[in-house]
Formats: structure tokens, C-alpha cells, sequence
């Protein structure tokens, strides 16, 4: 072969031996970070997986939220109207957290059918609706109103 | 009656884009030059008309025009002035009025300093820049119109989202926009090269400034949202992979590759068409950003926007424009693909590795972004990906990238002998690890493999950086002093600044100490040899809120530190509540404080970090910013314009002995 055809013949092995490793080494990492999301109701069919993280979403529970005693661990109760399912979460909510109002949740659900929560999301604004609770709520159907997720 | 006018300016501009877009390029098919001289004022006129339109908008804000509905929705009579004129972008309809106001700025400085290029190819690339502008006006007009009223007017509007009430957020959108529309400029340059077939070293030279350009504006919108982020959301957190911030990191990542691509080109004539197609992308995803953005399919913050018309609009005009150019390129790139007469070691080699990194960086960050998008598009469940996918790739493919980057600029171009390499590289690096070795009784707490490698990584950019500045100035001729041409400092600035940021993530990924509390006044608590001691509670009135406001004295042995004032705001408006962090910064740490919620007894939960190095994350940032600016300013950028005008033909490549600047 003639110098410039090997050498390119070595770029491009190269090259696809470098995208190979990386898809691999992406495919890995990918799995295993996926975070699937659950309403109430399909937690309570038995789709989510245990022992592994999952979002949880539905809405806060009016008056469900209580303050443990160190004052740190909160709990409440998430619901889809179908199904309610006890969340704890220790450490401080975000503001855009309240009561009768969309939340997603990311945590593992435990043997006692609560659901520890290491992190709670609420980036939206207060009129806006997480969509895949609002999608959740109208699966279980008790779709929210439309100037209500506007 | 000001509203209306604005509208109708729009409508005009949209006119007069379509003449631009369409004119000139037939003129330089043609060869017509009473045509193809339509460009340049219909690019002026087109800047005049939005910016007349965007003025109109900022006046309806200004003086609390409630009839106007997206300033209603946007604004409230209680609003200091500083945040209406804010308001303006604080949304949907004005955020892509602001987008198209900078899209013209760039088609009029492109119309303004692009005289010395031949004329077909300066038509081509304004009507281009034209289209790109028709597509954002039918969508604005038709689906977004900041102008429509609300008859009768409101009495009151609904306020800003408190969370955008801030300095920061005046600044990041247009910083953020100059960059993302800044690709637009090579992009029209790669398109109007496809048109025209001549894709030689020249076309390379012209579109180099206003890439770097961009992509420093970008990398400063980019760094002032991660900085707000951290104060202003009250996690403390730099970055977070949210699909917003990976939607700006995607044209950074590939406008990255672009510049180190660009410079190939330039310098040896090889990897055009790789240059033309990361020129298309680039732009590509900045408008993918935007639809990701705007369209409302992503949870968060930033997606005000949940209008299907709109995202539908935007995907038809997504594939238009991407897949448009594309197509052309598929046409016509094979004419113009370039001959590699290069060795493997050479500085080529080292830069199409970057290229490498980068290219699969940006699709990493593609596939976590979109991978659930099109999961939820085909109702197969609603998924996401954790940010640790991000942050592992990341690690690992940017290892690579610190490895050898500070080796590439002592690399000749063509060929070089590895001794020689070898040579002059040995001694920085073993300064480095020297250094590395020598700090690590300060580091040694959080050992690991991360740590490791990035202060060694840090160390090993900022020292071969330096040690090439010093070998630079050491083998020039003797005689005056001179300083190093600006495409070189430009070089050694930005990647004196990955050094930075490279130890600034790795120090703050490992020693940040964070707590959330419990604390009552009266009471103290002690984090990372300082003490915090939380003394009052009071309540103060802001111009459109009311805030809790909490004191704290930290301290570290006899010593005050700082007094620290976090507060909780109400925004009795949209009834929104707001934590306002309170940051002692510093170089070496920062002290971040911020308030929670009230709990029994008068307690409150209060959130306390100790945050070591974060600043230099933001630091390393504003050097890649300057490099790029200054790289900009090259003096043989504007050499070749005037070479241009004389003689239209493909200019030789230069080739100095000594060691240039990519």
C-alpha cells in the first residue's frame, strides 16, 4: 500500500475503534442512569421496580404535609386520585413546593410502602404542570381542569 | 397605537428579509450585481425594522401597557424598571423577538465587514442569514405575536416569575442569544461556500473571527447561567444536566470543535468539508436549543411555552433548515473534499482528536437530551436520565481532550519528529507532577481517582500553557520586544483557562460540604472550620415583595468572616415564594447560606455549604471567553480581507517553521 492510503487506512481504524469504545462506555452508563417515571397508581400495580430509583409523581395531598421530630424530614402524601402513596424526604423543599399542587419526586420506594425521596423537583412556576403529572392524573381519570394546568 | 406600529414593523421586516433571502441569491447565480447589491440594504433595513419593533416592545413595558397581553402576563404595575425592560425577554414571544433582534445584528455586521469579500459569495451569505431570519418572523407573526392585545386592557398584570427577577437574568438571555445566533455567521459562510464550490483556504480565514466570536459570547451566556444558577436557585449547585443547560452546551461543545476544525482548514487546507458540516451543526443545534427551549416539551423552568402549533412550527422548521443544508452538502461536499498529506505525528493529528472528543461529547449530550423525548413521542412511558450518565461520560471523555491539549501547540504542522516532541514536552510535565505532588498533603483527605487526575490534568494545562508562552518568547530572534500574534494569546488564554476550570470542578465536586439544619436564633452550628452562628430574625418590605430576613455570623477561630443576610421573598402578586441565598465569595471558597422554611418553636431549617474553588469554575470560563476574543482579532483576519479585495483567488498556505497558534 502506498504511504497516504495506510495512513489513512490507520485514521479511520482509528477513528471507529475510538466511536466503538465510546458507544459502548455510553450504552453502560446510559442503562444505568434511565429513571423511569410512576404515578401512585402504577406503583400500586406493582410496575415499579424495587430496589432501584424511580420518579414518583401525582399531586401534593392538601394538609398531608407533616414535619417530623429532628424537623428536617418531611413527609407527605402524593396522589394520582386513584392511588396515594407517603413520601419522606429529609432536607429542605423548594420554594415552588405546595400543597394541592403537582411535585415530582426521585427516591426508591422501601419495604414499609413508603417512599424515600432524595430529591424533590418543583422547578416549574405556581400555575405550571409537570406534564407527566398531568398526564398521570388523567390516566387514573381525574384529568385536572384546563385553566388550573395552564 | 405603539404596539400596532411595532407589529406592522415586523411585518415589514419579514418583507424585506424575504427580498434579502431571495434577490441576492439569484443575483449571484446570475452573476447580476445590480441584484446581488439588494443584500446590504435590505440587511440594514431589516435591523432597523426589528429594532423598531423591539423598542416598541420595551416602551409598552416602560410604561405598563396591560392592553398588550404578553406584557400583562409579564410585568405588573409594582415592577422596578430595570426588571420591565428585563421583562421584554422574560418569556416566550419576547425572548424570540430578542433572538431575531440579534439575528439582524449579525446580518448587519456581516453586510458592514464583509466588503473585501467577493461580492457573490457576500450576497450569498447575507440572503442566507435572510431566510434563516423569514423562518423566525412567520413563526413570531403567525404563532407568537408579542404585540397582541387584550381589549379591554388589564388593570393589573400578572408579574415577572420572581426567579427571573434578578441582574443576572437581565444579562444571560442576550449573551446567551449573541452566541447561538452568532453560528448563524459560519453557517450562512459553510452554505454560501456549498452554493458557490469554493471552499479553499480563504473561506476558512473569513469565517474564522465571527465563529470565535460567537462562541465566546456563548461561553459567557453559558457561564453567567451556570453562575446564576448556583445564587439564584438556592441548591448551590454550578451545573445540573438539565435539558436547558445541555440545550446551550450542545453548540458550545460542537462550535468548540468547530474552532479547532476551522483552524485545519485554514492553516493546510485539509478537513474542509468536516469544517463545513460542524459549521452546519453548530447552528443546527443552537436551533434545536431554541426549540427544545421554546416549545414546551421540557420540564422546567424555562419552558413557558406549551402550545403544540408552536412546537410543530418549529420542528417543520427545523427540518427544513437542517435538513436543507444537509442535503446541499451531501451534494456538493464530495467535489471539495481536501487530500490528507500529513503524518501521525503532527498538529492535525492532535486536532482532529479534539475533534474526535468533541464531535462525540456533543452527541453524548444529544442522546441523554432527546433518548426521552422520543421515548414519551412513541408512549413508551415517561422516562429521564440521571445527570450521573452526563457527568461520567464527561469524565471520561474529557480526560483525553486535558491529556493532550496542552501538548498540541508544540506540535508541528505536517510532520514532526516524536524525539523532538518528547523533548521539548518532558519538563512541564514533570513540573506538573511535581506540583501535583507537592499539594497533595492539601488533597490527600478526598483521594480518589477523580481528584487525581484533575489536579494533575489542571496542573499539567496550566504549566504546558505557561511553559509554551516561555519557550515562545525564548526562541524568538532577539531584538525588540514583541508580543505573540493574537490567534496564539487567544490560544493560550482560553486553555489557561480549561486549566482553571478543570481544578476549580474537581476541587469543588470533591470538598464541598453541604448541610441542611435546623437552627433556632441564639443557636451556632460549626461546618468546615467555621462557625455559623444564626443571631436574628427580622421582616423587611422590598419594592414588590416582602422578605424574611435571617442574620448570620460566621466565623472561623477569633475571627469574623463574614455577616451573612439570607432571605425568604414573597411575591404577593403570583403569590410566589423565593429563597435569596446569602454568598460570602471568595477565590479559594465561597460560604453560601440560605434559608428554608419556618419550623416550631421559632426554628428554621437553614441550608448551609462550603463551597472550596467554586469560583474558579467561572474563572477558567471568562479566560476561555477572552481567548476567544482576542484570537478574533488577528491581525491576519483583517490582512486577508484586504488581500481578498485585490485578488479574489485562493490564497497559498502558509507555512512558518516556527510553532504558530491554531
Amino acid at each position: 500500500m502506498r504511504p497516504a492510503r495506510k495512513q489513512r487506512l490507520w485514521m479511520a481504524a482509528f477513528i471507529v475503534a475510538g466511536v466503538a469504545v465510546a458507544a459502548a462506555l455510553t450504552m453502560t452508563a446510559f442503562q444505568k442512569n434511565l429513571l423511569f417515571f410512576f404515578s401512585p397508581s402504577d406503583v400500586m400495580a406493582g410496575e415499579a421496580p424495587e430496589n432501584q430509583s424511580f420518579r414518583l409523581g401525582g399531586l401534593v395531598t392538601a394538609g398531608s404535609l407533616k414535619h417530623l421530630e429532628d424537623g428536617l424530614t418531611v413527609e407527605f402524601i402524593v396522589t394520582d386520585f386513584g392511588h396515594s402513596i407517603t413520601v419522606r424526604y429529609s432536607g429542605i423543599l423548594p420554594d415552588l413546593f405546595r400543597e394541592g399542587q403537582g411535585v415530582v419526586t426521585q427516591g426508591q420506594l422501601g419495604a414499609d410502602g413508603i417512599f424515600a425521596a432524595d430529591e424533590v423537583l418543583a422547578k416549574h412556576d405556581e400555575t405550571y404542570m409537570p406534564p407527566e403529572v398531568a398526564d398521570a392524573l388523567e390516566r387514573s381519570g381525574h384529568p385536572i381542569d384546563e385553566d388550573k394546568s395552564q | 397605537m405603539i404596539p400596532e406600529l411595532g407589529h406592522f414593523a415586523l411585518i415589514l421586516a419579514l418583507l424585506v428579509a424575504a427580498v434579502q433571502g431571495v434577490v441576492p441569491l439569484f443575483g449571484a447565480h446570475t452573476r447580476d450585481a445590480a441584484w446581488m447589491a439588494v443584500a446590504r440594504p435590505a440587511a440594514y433595513t431589516q435591523l432597523f425594522l426589528v429594532l423598531f419593533a423591539f423598542v416598541a416592545l420595551s416602551h409598552a413595558f416602560a410604561t405598563q401597557d396591560f392592553s398588550v397581553v404578553y406584557v400583562a402576563n409579564n410585568s405588573n404595575s409594582q415592577l422596578p424598571m430595570m426588571y420591565r425592560l428585563s421583562a421584554v425577554w422574560g418569556s416566550h414571544e419576547g425572548s424570540l423577538l430578542l433572538w431575531t433582534l440579534i439575528l439582524s445584528l449579525w446580518t448587519a455586521a456581516v453586510a458592514r465587514f464583509s466588503k473585501s469579500l467577493p461580492e457573490a459569495f457576500a450576497a450569498r451569505v447575507i440572503a442566507v442569514m435572510g431566510l434563516v431570519a423569514v423562518g423566525f418572523m412567520l413563526f413570531m407573526l403567525f404563532t407568537s405575536n408579542p404585540f397582541e392585545r387584550h381589549i379591554p386592557a388589564l388593570i393589573e398584570g400578572r408579574d415577572l416569575n420572581p426567579l427571573l427577577q434578578d441582574p443576572g437574568l437581565i444579562i444571560h438571555p442576550p449573551m446567551l442569544y449573541i452566541g447561538y445566533v452568532g453560528f448563524a455567521v459560519p453557517f450562512a459562510f459553510a452554505i454560501a461556500a456549498l452554493l458557490s464550490g469554493q471552499l479553499d483556504a480563504g473561506w476558512a480565514r473569513w469565517s474564522r473571527p465571527w465563529t470565535l466570536v460567537s462562541w465566546s459570547f456563548l461561553t459567557l451566556g453559558i457561564a453567567l447561567g451556570s453562575w446564576w444558577a448556583y445564587y439564584e436557585l438556592g441548591w448551590g449547585g454550578w451545573w445540573f444536566w438539565d435539558p436547558v443547560e445541555n440545550a446551550s452546551f450542545m453548540p458550545w461543545l460542537a462550535g468548540t470543535a468547530l474552532i479547532h476544525s476551522q483552524a485545519v482548514t485554514e492553516k493546510r487546507g485539509a478537513f474542509r468539508s468536516w469544517t463545513v458540516l460542524l459549521s452546519i451543526t453548530a447552528f443546527a443545534l443552537s436551533l434545536l436549543g431554541t426549540f427544545l427551549v421554546r416549545s414546551g416539551v421540557l420540564t422546567s423552568v424555562h419552558a413557558f411555552a406549551n402550545d403544540p402549533a408552536r412546537g410543530l412550527f418549529i420542528l417543520v422548521y427545523l427540518l427544513t433548515v437542517i435538513g436543507g443544508a444537509l442535503t446541499l452538502y451531501a451534494w456538493r461536499a464530495p467535489r471539495v473534499a481536501s487530500p490528507i498529506a500529513t503524518t501521525p505525528m503532527s498538529r492535525e493529528t492532535f486536532l482532529l482528536i479534539n475533534n474526535l472528543f468533541f464531535a462525540v461529547a456533543a452527541a453524548t449530550v444529544l442522546l441523554g437530551t432527546l433518548y426521552p423525548l422520543v421515548i414519551d413521542a412513541l408512549g413508551l412511558g415517561k422516562i429521564s436520565v440521571g445527570p450521573p450518565y452526563f457527568g461520567f461520560m464527561f469524565a471520561i471523555l474529557m480526560a483525553p481532550v486535558v491529556a493532550l491539549m496542552p501538548a498540541a501547540p508544540y506540535v508541528r504542522w505536517k510532520t514532526d519528529e516524536p524525539g523532538r516532541v518528547a523533548e521539548s514536552l518532558w519538563k512541564p510535565l514533570a513540573i506538573a507532577v511535581a506540583i501535583a505532588a507537592l499539594l497533595l498533603p492539601l488533597y490527600w483527605s478526598g483521594l480518589s481517582l477523580f481528584l487525581l487526575g484533575g489536579v494533575l490534568g489542571g496542573c499539567w494545562v496550566i504549566v504546558g500553557t505557561l511553559w509554551y508562552v516561555v519557550r515562545r518568547f525564548r526562541t524568538r530572534p532577539p531584538g525588540r520586544f514583541r508580543l505573540l500574534p493574537a490567534g496564539e494569546m487567544g490560544m493560550i488564554l482560553a486553555h489557561f483557562g480549561v486549566g482553571i476550570f478543570v481544578l476549580g470542578v474537581t476541587i469543588t465536586n470533591t470538598f464541598s460540604v453541604e448541610q441542611d439544619i435546623r437552627l433556632t436564633p441564639g443557636e451556632e452550628y460549626e461546618l468546615a472550620g467555621h462557625v455559623f452562628r444564626f443571631e436574628t430574625v427580622e421582616t423587611l418590605d422590598g419594592p414588590n415583595y416582602t422578605a424574611t430576613q435571617g442574620t448570620f455570623l460566621v466565623s472561623r477561630g477569633d475571627d469574623t468572616v463574614a455577616m451573612l443576610y439570607p432571605q425568604k421573598r414573597r411575591y404577593p402578586q403570583g403569590n410566589q415564594m423565593m429563597t435569596e441565598a446569602a454568598i460570602e465569595a471568595g477565590f479559594t471558597r465561597d460560604i453560601y447560606v440560605s434559608l428554608g422554611e419556618p419550623l416550631s418553636d421559632g426554628a428554621w431549617s437553614v441550608r448551609i455549604y462550603y463551597k472550596p474553588f467554586i469560583r474558579w469554575i467561572w474563572l477558567g470560563a471568562l479566560f476561555m471567553m477572552a481567548g476567544g476574543f482576542v484570537a478574533a482579532f488577528d491581525k491576519r483576519y483583517r490582512r486577508t480581507r484586504a488581500a481578498a479585495a485585490e485578488h479574489a483567488a485562493p490564497r497559498v498556505v502558509e507555512q512558518g517553521t516556527a510553532p504558530q497558534g491554531a
